[in-house]
C-alpha cells in the first residue's frame, strides 16, 4: 500500500468546517499527551506510540516507505 | 509621530450636564470607542436606537495594532457603512512564505474563492478601521458621542445602570437601561462590577515594529521560525497599507521591554532580518504580551461585555478586532427586540451562549498557534521541527504547519436559537441551522448585487424558485404575510429565471445558479435568516407557521 502523505485526519461523526482543523485536533492531543513528562519520558512515549501505531498499520510495505521518508530528513 | 499617518484629535465638548447638574437618562450607553465599541454604536443605528458612546481618549488606536480584517469582519462593517474605505484603503495579499532556519520551506497562494463580495482579508492599520468608524458614527444623528469623557464608576441596581463620568470640566451622572461594555482587555468596567476573567498569560513577549520600506517590497506574508537573524524564536512580516510593513519578532519572556523597544536595539535586528541593501524607515515599536481567556458569562443583568472586555486572544489568526465585530453583531438586533419588549430577557443569554461558543474556537485555534509557534517543552520543539521539515516535501505536514489560523466566523450549530433540520429535508452544502451566510452574485432588475447585501439587519425569509413570475397566489400570500407579525420577516425571493416582482416582495435573479448551489435549494425551498447573517432553519417548502415557530425559537418566544 501506498503511504499516504497528504493531509488524512478526520474523526467520525464530526463535522469540520476549515480544512486545518482535524490536523489541528490531532496536533493538540499530540502535545498534550506529553504534558508534564520529562524528556526521557517523552521519548519512552514517542518509541511506544510508533510501535502501537506501527502495528495498527500492520503493512510492513508501508512501514517500510514510512522509515525511508522519516529517515531522509533526519 | 508617525510619518505615513496624522492622528485625527476629535473635538472634546462640554457636556451639557456640567451645567444644568442633571441627570443624563438614556437607553443605552456604550463605553469605548475602539473599532468594537464603534461597531456596537453602529450596530444599534440600524436599529434604530439611540447610543450614548463614551470615550476617555480623543484620537484613534496609536501604532498599527490589529492589522488583520477577514471576510466576516468585512461583511459586517458593510452593513456599518464602511466596509468599500476599509477594501479599498486595505491591501489584499494571497502568497504567504514560510521559512525554517535558513530556507524557505513551502509558500501558498491563498486565491480568493470567486463569487463572493469580499475577499479572505484585508490587511489594515487599526487606525485607519478606527477614523473610518468614528466617522461613519459622527454621521449618524442617533449617536451621541463624547470624546474624553472617562466613566470612573459603575453601579448597577434594579433595572438601571448607574455612571459617573469624569471630563475635564467636572463630573456627571448617567443612568442608563442597558450599558454595553467595549472598554478593552483591562476593562475598567469589569473591575469595577467585581467580575473575574479567567484563563492564562502566556510567558513570552513580542516586539512589534512598523517599518516604511523605502523601495518596493513584495505584499506577501513571510513567516520564519528559528532564523539565523533572530534563532531559536519566531518573527512575522505583515503587509499594510501606506508601504508601512508590521514586523512582529519572539522576544521571550526574559526579555527587558523597555530596553528592546530602544531604536539602538530595535534597528538591527530589522537590518540583519531585511539585509543591509533594504532601505527602511521605522515608524512605531511596541512590545507585548498576551493573554488567551474569557469572562463566564458575557452578559449580566443589564451589563453586556463585548470584545477584548470579554475575551482575550493571542494575536495568531487575527481573531481580536474580528471576533469583537462578531459580537456587537449579534448583539445588536437581541437588544433591540428585548428593549422593545418583543422578546424576553433571556434572549440576551444567548447572546453570551452564541459569542462564548464563538470565543472558546477562538481561544483553542489562537492557543493551538502559539502552541505551534512557541513550544513549551523538548518534545513540542522537537514535534514543530519535525512538521516544518516535513513540510518540504509533503502535503500532510504543510497541513499541520500553524502560524495562525485565519479567522473564519463560528458555526453556531449548537445553538438553542436554532430550528432543526425536520425529517425528510435533505440538505447538501454548510448552509445548516446557526452558519453564518455563505455570499453568492445576483441581480436586481438586471443589475449585479451581493446576496449578503440584501440580508442582514432584520428577519428574512429567503424563497427560491425557478421562475419568480408564475409564483401561486397562495405562496405569495403566505410570504407577504411573514412581514405582518409582532417581529417582522421580509420575504425575498430568488429566482433561477430573470423574474419580474411578485406583488411588494422583491426578487432577486440568480442567472449563474450559485446562491442555489451554496445553499443546495430547490423550487420551494425557505431559508429563514437572522439580522446578523446566521441561518436559523430552513425547509424544503413554505408552511407559514412553522417558519412563525423558528421565528419564536430564534427570538426566545416560546
Amino acid at each position: 500500500m501506498a503511504l499516504n502523505l497528504d493531509p488524512n485526519f478526520s474523526e467520525a461523526g464530526k463535522r469540520y468546517f476549515t480544512a486545518y482543523a482535524p490536523g489541528d485536533d490531532f496536533y493538540e492531543m499530540l502535545i498534550g499527551a506529553h504534558r508534564d513528562l520529562s524528556d526521557e519520558q517523552s521519548e519512552l512515549l514517542n518509541a511506544r506510540l510508533i510501535l502501537l501505531l506501527a502495528n495498527h498499520i500492520g503493512d510492513l510495505d508501508t512501514l517500510r516507505q514510512a522509515l525511508t521518508v522519516a529517515r531522509e530528513g533526519v | 509621530m508617525l510619518k505615513t499617518y496624522n492622528y485625527p484629535k476629535f473635538e472634546y465638548r462640554t457636556p451639557p450636564e456640567i451645567a444644568s447638574g442633571q441627570t443624563l437618562k438614556v437607553p443605552v450607553v456604550v463605553v469605548g470607542a475602539g473599532p468594537v465599541g464603534l461597531g456596537a454604536a453602529l450596530d444599534l443605528q440600524l436599529h434604530d436606537v439611540p447610543v450614548l458612546l463614551l470615550d476617555e481618549d480623543d484620537t484613534v488606536s496609536v501604532g498599527s495594532r490589529g492589522v488583520c480584517y477577514a471576510k466576516r469582519a468585512l461583511e459586517i462593517l458593510d452593513r456599518y457603512g464602511v466596509g468599500d474605505a476599509v477594501c479599498d484603503k486595505g491591501v489584499s495579499w494571497n502568497v504567504g512564505r514560510t521559512f525554517f532556519r535558513e530556507q524557505e520551506v513551502y509558500n501558498f497562494n491563498l486565491v480568493p474563492e470567486a463569487d463572493h463580495h469580499r475577499p479572505g482579508m484585508v490587511n489594515l492599520q487599526q487606525y485607519y478601521l478606527e477614523e473610518y468608524l468614528a466617522a461613519r458614527a459622527a454621521s449618524r444623528p442617533n449617536i451621541d458621542l463624547r470624546w474624553k469623557n472617562k466613566v470612573v464608576a459603575v453601579t448597577q441596581a434594579d433595572k438601571t445602570v448607574t455612571l459617573k463620568v469624569e471630563t475635564e470640566d467636572g463630573f456627571y451622572t448617567v443612568e442608563t437601561d442597558w450599558l454595553i461594555a467595549a472598554d478593552g482587555a483591562r476593562s475598567p468596567i469589569r473591575h469595577q462590577l467585581g467580575l473575574d476573567v479567567e484563563g492564562k498569560i502566556f510567558m513570552d513577549r513580542f516586539l512589534i515594529a512598523d517599518v516604511v520600506m523605502k523601495a518596493e517590497f513584495p505584499s506577501e506574508r513571510w513567516f520564519w521560525f528559528d532564523p539565523p537573524f533572530h534563532p531559536g524564536q519566531s518573527v512575522l512580516l505583515h503587509k499594510q497599507t501606506d508601504s508601512v510593513f508590521r514586523i512582529d519578532f519572539q522576544l521571550g519572556w526574559d526579555a527587558d521591554p523597555e530596553e528592546e523597544k530602544k531604536p539602538e536595539n530595535v534597528l538591527p535586528r530589522i537590518k540583519a532580518m531585511l539585509g543591509d541593501q533594504c532601505e527602511f524607515e521605522l515608524e512605531w515599536v511596541s512590545v507585548y504580551t498576551f493573554q488567551c481567556r474569557r469572562m463566564g458569562s458575557f452578559n449580566h443583568r443589564r451589563v453586556l461585555f463585548v470584545g477584548d472586555a470579554a475575551h482575550q486572544v493571542s494575536p495568531f489568526g487575527a481573531r481580536g478586532a474580528n471576533s469583537g465585530l462578531q459580537d456587537v453583531d449579534n448583539l445588536g438586533w437581541k437588544l433591540k427586540l428585548v428593549m422593545d419588549g418583543k422578546a424576553p430577557a433571556r434572549l440576551l443569554d444567548s447572546y453570551s451562549e452564541e459569542r462564548i461558543f464563538a470565543a472558546d474556537e477562538n481561544l483553542v485555534n489562537s492557543t493551538r498557534s502559539t502552541d505551534f509557534i512557541t513550544p513549551k517543552s523538548k518534545a513540542s520543539r522537537t514535534f514543530r521541527n519535525a512538521v516544518l521539515g516535513l513540510a518540504k516535501d509533503h502535503a500532510f505536514g504543510r497541513a499541520l504547519v500553524n502560524s495562525g489560523r485565519l479567522s473564519v466566523p463560528a458555526f453556531l450549530t449548537a445553538s438553542s436559537l436554532n430550528t432543526p433540520d425536520q425529517a425528510g429535508d435533505a440538505f447538501a452544502g454548510r448552509m445548516l441551522p446557526g452558519a453564518p451566510m455563505d455570499d453568492a452574485p445576483l441581480q436586481d432588475n438586471g443589475a449585479d448585487c451581493w446576496l449578503l447585501d440584501k440580508a442582514g439587519n432584520r428577519f428574512i425569509a429567503l424563497y427560491f424558485t425557478d421562475d419568480a413570475a408564475v409564483l401561486p397566489e397562495p405562496t405569495l400570500a403566505s410570504l407577504s404575510n411573514l412581514s405582518r407579525g409582532g417581529i417582522a420577516v421580509k420575504p425575498l425571493v430568488i429566482s433561477a429565471r430573470p423574474g419580474q416582482r411578485s406583488g411588494d416582495i422583491p426578487v432577486l435573479e440568480d442567472p449563474r445558479g450559485i446562491a442555489a448551489l451554496r445553499y443546495d435549494a430547490k423550487p420551494g425551498t425557505v431559508y429563514l435568516l437572522r439580522p446578523d447573517q446566521h441561518v436559523a432553519a430552513r425547509w424544503r417548502a413554505l408552511d407559514a407557521q412553522k417558519v412563525r415557530a423558528a421565528l419564536a425559537r430564534a427570538t426566545c418566544n416560546i
